[in-house]
């Protein structure tokens, strides 16, 4: 299985203002991320974080400042293919099969046949779901389909993961369990993962470091280095410093404007 | 959704379970025979008690639904070939002229729809008329339509022809309506992750917008098919075309009293290639369209 | 999302163009003429012959709204007996989509037969017949398309079989019902003219068509369809605005359906 090489992430002075409305979703921005973190972007809804997401993708266009992933601009990056990408909805194609879902990002980027279904192979390994290749997508549960759905980002090892709330849909236990398979997936590649959670509990758990948003405009309010061992299992949710980079977190969550923490 | 017991081997899932198709087609065939017994129940009560009201019940008004099926198997007249065969005839040319005509408006409607797709200003400059061109009764300029066209027509498709496009018109509006709904109704994150994968417009319209129409354009094709057949038997009412159906109904109509059983068996016949058409679209469906299967409470 | 009346503009334009275009290509084109007459022809003749096409529009409307009563009527009363005694309407389901796909219109001479082909009756029933169908699969459909959360909940106010009905079937198919009388409008109006097709009074609108295109007087036959188009789309406005009215609360009819 190749390495994916990392990607580090710059994100200068990224304001988003949305004419509807004329909502100043992201104001001045200033972040970097290192290549092979796990940074988490937590935040009262409408902090801006799903935006601030795609604009590292290139899927909204930041009105003033600049996303650049590996030194290219976001929309270089895009082009080349640089990222993967995986909603809170999974996304997948009712007509196609479990495989040909794996299998797009490839197609569209003119594989041909055999390099597919290997790769396709390999990705169905790395998530385990081995034999559900020709399986529909509605012939599965939430949680296999949102292991398909990374299973897609990944195929063809993006430097970067960006995460959209992933788990959000998914009850509590299967949840957790695709935490520990998510963390696994990152060892094994080394990419560099920037993830959208609502979860305080999840954010701590996953990541390096957790950026805290605070409400509308979106700003930065704080940032906790999560310093807990790694690699990172169902233990670490007992070690003590776990639960008091959570209250770091929510401190840091009320001062950015979220009442009732 | 499913759960862990839908991930039993695909091989499994797949066969047909023979025992609820046994029983839904036997549940069929017992309300046809309620049907039959309805009618010749009816009938017998009506000569009997001479009913009068909606309509007088008698042997003309009225034959036995044996002697509707039984009249296929007689001479159409006076040592003719058999009703069946005159029918059967009849059937397979305006079949053809309701298939062409079917074809030749699914493809224009579904090219509409992809055209329009693309652009909302577009959509917004023709669309009032495409629904616009429902309020003008087709079947009603029917006969203007057929002696317009005939002339112009090369003499292969002289005849038919007109009432293919008869048949044509009638399918393009709920094609292209509904192709275009299923083009524009796209999952806005399935378009957002395309454009992730750096993909162009053609390959979001070719991998995405257009299997993610196919529903629509099937629900619209099972509309259309039959559709397309009335069109057909319409438009061949004013064209004098003695060879399809409408011919023949007209011919058994003008000597209903001489043998009413006919009239009703051609339009038996021509009942069932309306439900035929319908079948195959119903069946192309079940092939081409793979999606979760619809929950009908 | 109601449309500004600036979104109508590109609609309007193509419509001005179209008009214009077809009066252009007619007169630049004569030998078309008789057979595709140019829109201030049609008009003239709308004028001229006003009393005759609209005593033959009002007789084929007659037929239309006859049978659009009697068809909805039967099918709205057959689609609550069927939602009640739910087998039974599941298996007549299959029936019910194969009655569509028969060309009904077909039926018409039969039905000249029945009630003979001068008189009214005869185009009534086929336009019974033609809207029954959709009619009670859509209406079935709404009263069958509760969420099942609904019912209980009235059952656990102890609310009868009546009740239920009343407070949260028919009001749950009425959007289905509407939707469904506006396509019967359409078909109505089809049917009656159609229906006409196969032998009539001269006192219809679709002996008027036939007849008029027979003896190549185009002008006349053009300016009966009109006729036939507008009543058909009056109709249509008719039962839309009773919607409206009954349902200016539900969903569907605040936004493009």
């Amino acid at each position: 299985m190749t390495e994916a090489a990392a990607a580090a992430v710059s994100i200068r002075g990224v304001s988003k203002r949305f004419e509807r409305g004329n909502v100043l979703a992201l104001d001045a921005i200033d972040l970097d991320i290192g290549p092979g973190e796990f940074v988490s972007l937590i935040g009262p809804s409408g902090c801006g974080k799903s935006t601030l997401l795609r604009v590292i993708g290139d899927l909204v266009q930041p009105t003033e400042g600049e996303a650049l992933v590996n030194g290219k601009d976001a929309h270089r990056a895009r082009l080349d293919r640089d990222y993967g990408i995986v909603f809170q909805d999974a996304v997948l194609y009712d007509w196609r099969t479990v495989a040909r879902n794996i299998g797009l990002p490839l197609e569209l980027a003119g594989w041909d046949r055999g390099r597919r279904t290997e790769r396709v192979a390999e990705m169905l390994g790395l998530v385990e779901l081995e034999g559900f290749a020709d399986h529909h997508p509605w012939q599965l549960s939430g949680g296999m389909q949102q292991r398909v759905s990374i299973a897609r980002a990944l195929s063809f090892s993006p430097a970067l993961l960006l995460m959209d709330e992933p788990f959000g849909a998914l009850d509590e236990m299967t949840r957790e369990r695709l935490n520990g398979e998510l963390l696994r997936i990152w060892h094994e590649l080394g990419a560099t993962v920037v993830f959208v959670t609502h979860s305080i509990a999840e954010s701590v758990f996953l990541s390096t470091r957790v950026v805290v948003m605070s409400a509308r405009p979106g700003r930065i309010a704080g940032i906790v280095e999560v310093d807990l061992p790694q690699p990172r299992g169902p233990e670490t949710r007992e070690h003590p410093r776990f639960a008091e980079h959570i209250t770091e977190v929510r401190r840091l969550l009320r001062s950015g404007g979220m009442e009732g923490l | 959704m499913s759960n862990a017991a839908a991930a039993a081997p695909l091989s499994q899932r797949r066969r047909i379970d023979p025992l609820p198709f046994l029983r839904s087609a036997a549940t069929s065939l017992l309300l046809l025979a309620v049907f039959w017994a309805l009618w010749e129940g009816y009938k017998w009560l009506g000569e009997r008690v001479g009913i009068d009201w909606p309509f007088t019940v008698n042997e003309r008004t009225m034959p036995h639904v044996h002697e509707m099926f039984g009249q296929l198997f007689e001479p159409s007249r006076r040592n003719g070939p058999l009703l069946i065969d005159v029918l059967a005839d009849a059937a397979l040319f305006t079949a053809r002229e309701a298939a062409v005509g079917f074809a030749l408006g699914a493809t224009i409607g579904f090219a509409i729809a992809v055209v329009l797709s693309e652009s909302r200003l577009l959509q917004r400059g023709f669309l009032p008329y495409i629904v616009a061109s429902q309020t003008i009764p087709i079947l009603a300029i029917a006969p203007m339509v057929v002696i317009w066209i005939n002339p112009k027509l090369p003499d292969p498709l002289a005849g038919w022809g007109a009432v293919a496009v008869i048949a044509a018109y009638l399918t393009f509006f709920p094609v292209a309506i509904n192709t275009l709904r299923g083009l524009t109704s796209v999952d806005p994150r399935a378009v957002e992750l395309m454009r992730s994968y750096a993909a162009g417009r053609w390959s979001i319209l070719w991998k995405l917008r257009a299997p993610a129409s196919l529903p629509y354009l099937f629900t619209a094709l099972k509309i259309a098919a039959p559709a397309a057949v009335v069109g057909a038997i319409i438009g061949e009412l004013p064209s004098s075309i003695q060879d399809g159906l409408a011919g023949a109904i007209l011919n058994f109509n003008q000597y209903y009293v001489t043998s009413p059983p006919s009239l009703w068996a051609t339009n038996i016949v021509a009942a069932a290639v309306g439900i035929l058409f319908f079948a195959v679209v119903a069946v192309a469906e079940r092939l081409v369209v793979r999606r979760a299967p619809e929950n009908v409470a | 999302m109601r449309r500004r009346a600036a979104d109508w503009i590109p609609a309007a334009f193509v419509f001005l163009g179209g008009i214009a275009l077809w009066e252009g290509l007619v007169r630049a084109l004569d030998v078309e003429r008789f057979l595709l007459p140019a829109p201030s022809a049609i008009v003239e003749t709308l004028w001229e012959r006003r009393e005759l096409l609209w005593n033959a529009g009002l007789y084929t409307f007659s037929e239309a709204l006859g049978g659009f009563a009697i068809g909805c009527t039967l099918a709205v009363l057959s689609a609550i007996l069927l939602s009640r005694f739910h087998r039974v309407g599941q298996a007549l389901m299959p029936f019910a989509i194969a009655a569509n796909a028969v060309p009904i219109i077909a039926f018409a001479p039969i039905t000249n037969q029945w009630f003979g082909p001068l008189n009214k009756t005869s185009k009534m029933a086929i336009v019974a017949i033609l809207v029954f169908f959709p009619v009670l699969v859509n209406t079935l459909r709404g009263l069958t398309s509760v969420r099942p959360s609904s019912i209980e909940l009235m059952r656990s106010y102890a609310a009868g079989e009546v009740e239920i009905y009343r407070r949260v079937r028919l009001p749950n198919a009425l959007p289905y019902l509407f939707s469904a009388l506006k396509v019967a409008t359409v078909l109505a109006m089809i049917g009656a003219v159609v229906g006409e097709y196969f032998l009539s009074s001269q006192e219809a609108l679709g002996f008027q068509i036939r007849n008029s295109a027979a003896l190549f007087q185009f002008e006349l036959a053009w300016a009966a369809i009109v006729v036939a188009s507008v009543l058909g789309v009056a109709f249509y406005a008719a039962v839309a605005l009773v919607e409206h009215l009954t349902m200016g609360w539900h969903v569907s009819a605040r936004g493009e359906s």
